[in-house]
């Protein structure tokens, strides 16, 4: 038997670790990459890394304005990572986040061109409300009926969606394009202000912040205390034991799809109707795939998830501060992002395994 | 009306960066990685081409020598992309991480690893030049057949390439052939297919993804290096490669895991692709941007056929997307 040879290594999957545990694993896997992320910098700045990180908070939290930016961006990019919540819970890989936004707020920008002369904001905007709902729903609900019908691979089927989308806001923007030949609408109706979301509290950001704060309110209700999440995680677990237990599975992929777009699509109308007056091809900004990692990394629980989506947008805003300050590139903060995202994901399997040294024979004998 | 003759080499070039990508993914899936990594791998592979010839070019001033000016992009590419595939492997195959969020976090970083240097290379550098232009470079990869002008039709249509064009077409069918004919190729399907049989048997499961990952990487890595010093004349500009990346994972589903239908699929894909220029409009401009959906549209058609038609000899290998755990039940 002692001439075995053992593994030097061996893994097991940990029972359940301590909750302060795993927040500890996770909290020192961010202070690695942020030690990598100081060197990267140094490296290509030549400063300091005390005064990187100075930057950096002078860059999220400066002025009143950046405060107010920062929440601003907090709150689209959780607002689309809860969109996504149900579905990845599920184990449906919802990439088409993007286009589900950008879909939401053509169908806003839509009624604001359209209707905007002709109706009173009181009725224009539950019009908007609902038809950038209703955009978002249908985006998201194509891929989810083929997925539920013939098990087409949906991780594909929304990441082509969100470029349809893109050529569709696209074709919209050369038909609508004011000045003609300018390739963009401007802000629509700035002098009647149709359709645009009521200022309140006259902060121009606060209304969006107050909206997603009551959908992630409603989303950690729905996903922890309805039966609806209850069935949403028994899909997820497992599609058989769906199927065992009587669970529909077909209806609750498609019922979750339409309410993963529906929010996508309200996201989409905060963004036109409440803080940009116009739509662009890039109004969601590439936060479709972020959110991805917002809600994965929150582990799909919408608390969390305000805190990762902070910690991302703080990133960004940050590394942007820095870019600006020594005429680098816009995109080093996603350099930043990618090198955080690796150290993340990496401490995840220290916290589901358990590594196993080799004991040395001695030890063993005693 | 329709100038075929200018169409297809049009299709041709457009189309190499999508087979460079979708082998690389193709033989990555083979293993059960799903690497969604791949746009930001050829954005890495494009720009540590770009990085290696600028200083190049930069150290020697107006003497470029033919052989190292084609060596050292290569070689830079090469390293840049294997180093993404093993940061991917690490964290996939040995901390069993989830494979979509690596490889979109690993998309993440490679396009900003791209566009950053891109954009800040000049300044990093401190060389004064006004943008990052290798013409010397360039002109070295596409540089093709010298007879090829005076074939008529039949040089602009086969001939008049440079030389990636061709090492592509040739990676695609030896790569099909390896995996479908040699006992390297069963063992990686073996690999991708059911993990579990494949490690009773004997087989390497850790190296084999390793391997196949890194290869399909570097591969992939080459098409960005394509698109920046042949297609683009050697000039990079921000996120000009666009959403190619994401059209080659596409594309490895049209083309049901087979790199040598890959070299068809890419030329349709490529052709799809600027068939808006082609296409008389008028003075009507927004009817072009429906036509560049056509690419996206074709791929969505095809995986919804492929996955009702649910032939089992075209099915994504059985394990795809899934960490491996000997100890897993």
């Amino acid at each position: 038997m002692n001439n075995q040879k053992v593994p030097l290594i061996h893994l097991t999957k940990r029972k359940a670790l301590p909750w302060y545990a795993a927040f500890g694993i996770r909290a020192a896997a961010i202070v690695l990459a942020l030690i990598v992320c100081a060197l990267v910098t140094t490296l290509l700045t030549g400063e300091n890394p005390l005064q990187i990180y100075a930057t950096m908070f002078a860059g999220a939290f400066g002025t009143p304005r950046k405060l107010w930016i920062l929440g601003q961006q907090i709150a689209i990019l959780l607002c689309i990572a809860l969109a996504l919540t149900p579905a990845f819970k599920m184990k449906y890989w919802n990439l088409g986040g993007e286009g589900q936004v950008l879909i939401g707020g053509l169908a806003a920008a839509a009624c604001m061109i359209l209707l905007g002369k002709t109706l009173p904001n009181i009725l224009l905007i539950p019009i908007m409300l609902a038809a950038s709902v209703l955009a978002g729903a249908v985006w998201a609900v194509i891929p989810a009926l083929f997925k539920a019908k013939w098990n087409t691979n949906e991780t594909l089927f929304t990441l082509m969606m969100n470029y349809v989308a893109t050529q569709l806001v696209a074709f919209f923007i050369i038909v609508w394009e004011s000045p003609k030949g300018s390739g963009k609408i401007g802000i629509i109706n700035q002098a009647t202000e149709a359709g645009w979301l009521p200022i309140i509290g006259g902060q121009k950001y606060l209304l969006n912040i107050l909206i997603v704060a009551v959908i992630t309110a409603l989303m950690y209700v729905y996903l922890k205390y309805t039966k609806h999440g209850y069935e949403i995680s028994v899909v997820g677990e497992s599609e058989r034991t769906a199927r065992y237990v009587g669970i529909k599975v077909e209806k609750v992929i498609v019922r979750t799809l339409i309410l993963s777009g529906a929010i996508c699509g309200a996201a989409g109308l905060m963004l036109v109707g409440g803080t940009d007056h116009t739509i662009t091809t890039t109004i969601a900004g590439g936060r479709g795939f972020t959110a991805v990692m917002v809600a994965w990394l929150g582990k799909f629980n919408p608390l969390v998830m305000v805190l990762t989506s902070f910690l991302l947008v703080f990133l960004s805003r940050g590394a942007s501060e820095i870019s600006t300050k020594f005429g680098l590139n816009q995109s080093f903060g996603d350099i930043l992002t990618g090198i955080i995202l690796f150290f993340i994901i990496g401490s995840e399997f220290f916290i589901t395994y358990k590594i196993n040294f080799r004991k040395s024979a001695k030890k063993e004998a005693e | 009306m329709f100038d075929i003759v200018s169409f297809i080499p049009r299709a041709v070039v457009q189309s190499i960066p999508l087979l460079y990508g979708s082998i690389g993914e193709t033989i990555t899936e083979k293993s059960g990685n799903l690497n969604l990594g791949i746009p930001g791998v050829m954005y890495v592979g494009g720009i540590c081409g770009v990085i290696g010839s600028f200083f190049y070019e930069q150290s020697c001033g107006g003497n470029v020598n033919g052989f190292l000016a084609l060596a050292i992009p290569i070689l830079c590419c090469l390293i840049g992309s294997l180093l993404m595939g093993l940061i991917y492997c690490l964290l996939t195959v040995n901390l069993r991480a989830n494979q979509n969020v690596t490889g979109l976090a690993l998309t993440t970083f490679g396009v900003g690893f791209g566009n950053f240097f891109g954009g800040s290379l000049i300044r990093l550098s401190n060389a004064d030049v006004p943008s990052i232009a290798l013409s010397a470079t360039s002109s070295y990869f596409s540089h093709h057949l010298p007879f090829a002008d005076s074939c008529g039709w039949f040089g602009k249509i086969f001939l008049s390439y440079g030389f990636l064009v061709y090492l592509a077409f040739i990676i695609a069918f030896v790569s099909a052939y390896i995996i479908r004919r040699t006992r390297v190729g069963l063992q990686l399907r073996a690999v991708g297919e059911s993990p579990a049989t494949a490690d009773a048997a004997g087989i390497n499961i850790t190296r084999y993804k390793y391997v196949a990952t890194c290869v399909g990487c570097m591969i992939a890595g080459l098409g960005g290096l394509y698109y920046v010093m042949d297609y683009a004349c050697g000039i990079w500009s921000n996120d000009a490669f666009g959403d190619r990346g994401w059209l080659a994972i596409a594309l490895v589903i049209f083309t049901i895991w087979r790199p040598n239908v890959s070299v068809f699929a890419s030329i349709l894909f490529g052709g799809l692709y600027i068939l808006y220029l082609f296409i008389p409009t008028g003075m009507n401009l927004s009817l072009k941007e429906l036509y560049k959906m056509l690419p996206y549209i074709v791929t969505i058609i095809v995986l919804i056929i492929t996955s009702m038609r649910n032939k089992r000899e075209n099915q994504p290998p059985e394990s795809l997307g899934i960490a491996y755990f000997r100890e897993d039940r």
